[in-house]
């Protein structure tokens, strides 16, 4: 077996954050590999998905709504119910927000305008897969680009959401007009985890930032203990 | 049978979209008050009742035409 743990890349028509994700991954240590979204299973020894940004199925009804029916979907709900991490980054976290494995919705942003550009964001929840690196609090700077990212919960869920130490990564500035500057949350669980900034984006300081990764080298630990402890 | 799906963004929920295009409605001159857009789904669907259609919008609402967190939907059977 390799050490590379295997983390699955899928890739939807109108991803374009896929090869980013699938180099930065292969950086940090892991068998990265792009899976198509017609597949109706993950390679083998899969320990970790990651849904990567980009405008899947041009953003039709509304952004990530249609993936959710998508074949290799349900092979990742079971991934993601026996424990798996499965991250969404940008695209991906609209994904699993509409196909219900996350809580919330993302909006067209506050101010109508397509923010692109690095933004700090701070740990809230450092014991998931995405954070197990960080410390609560630390302070990671990573680029955004999104034109609906505007993270929405009603206040009872948002209240609910708070309560349960769902809310992974919040922004420490003014961004796009989330509810409660949320940038990244979690299911109840801790293991289906989406954001709005690219890690993938910041994994070499020469491009402006290497804090995505402490993020994407978490995942990948996370992968190798699961494929270890599985196989 | 033909079927119409109208999506509303929910009351209370700031329509950011709605917003811009007020603003601009008003600069043309006209005098609006609130804008909200929402959307519309016209349907083919294989029912043999109004009724039978209706359930089948209904459910294909709740499960893909409209996000209940943030939007409310009216449905319009022809023949009803």
């Amino acid at each position: 077996m390799s050490i590379r743990p295997r983390v699955a890349v899928l890739v939807f028509p109108g991803s374009n954050d896929d090869r980013d994700a699938l180099w930065a991954l292969g950086a940090l240590g892991a068998d990265a590999l792009p899976v198509w979204h017609a597949e109706h299973a993950l390679p083998r020894d899969t320990g970790a998905v990651v849904l990567p940004g980009g405008f899947s199925y041009g953003d039709y009804l509304r952004c990530g709504a249609l993936a959710r029916s998508a074949n290799v979907m349900a092979p990742v709900r079971e991934l993601a119910a026996a424990g798996g991490p499965v991250l969404g980054i940008c695209n991906g976290f609209q994904i699993l927000c509409e196909a219900g494995l996350l809580p919330g919705v993302l909006r067209r942003n506050r101010d109508l305008e397509f923010v692109c550009r690095d933004v700090r964001v701070r740990v809230e929840r450092p014991d998931t897969p995405l954070t197990r690196r960080c410390e609560a609090g630390q302070e990671l700077t990573i680029p955004v680009k999104h034109g609906e990212g505007c993270w929405f919960a009603d206040e009872a869920l948002h209240a609910e959401l708070e309560a349960a130490g769902q809310i992974v990564l919040r922004y420490a500035e003014d961004c796009n007009g989330s509810v409660g500057d949320v940038a990244g949350v979690c299911n109840e669980a801790g293991n289906v985890l989406g954001l709005m900034p690219h890690p993938e984006h910041a994994v070499d300081p020469l491009l402006g930032s290497g804090d995505g990764a402490l993020l994407l080298a978490g995942l990948v630990d996370a992968a190798r203990e699961r494929t270890f402890a599985t196989v | 049978m033909k079927a119409t799906v109208l999506v509303r963004p929910k009351g209370g929920i700031l329509d950011p979209q709605g917003e811009a295009v007020r603003g601009s409605l008003r600069k043309l001159g006209f005098a609006v008050g609130g804008a909200r857009v929402g959307r519309l789904v016209d349907l083919d669907v294989d029912a043999e009742t109004p009724q039978d259609a209706r359930a089948q919008v209904e459910r294909m609402c709740q499960q893909l035409l409209a996000n209940p967190l943030i939007e409310s939907f009216e449905i319009e059977v022809e023949g009803e």
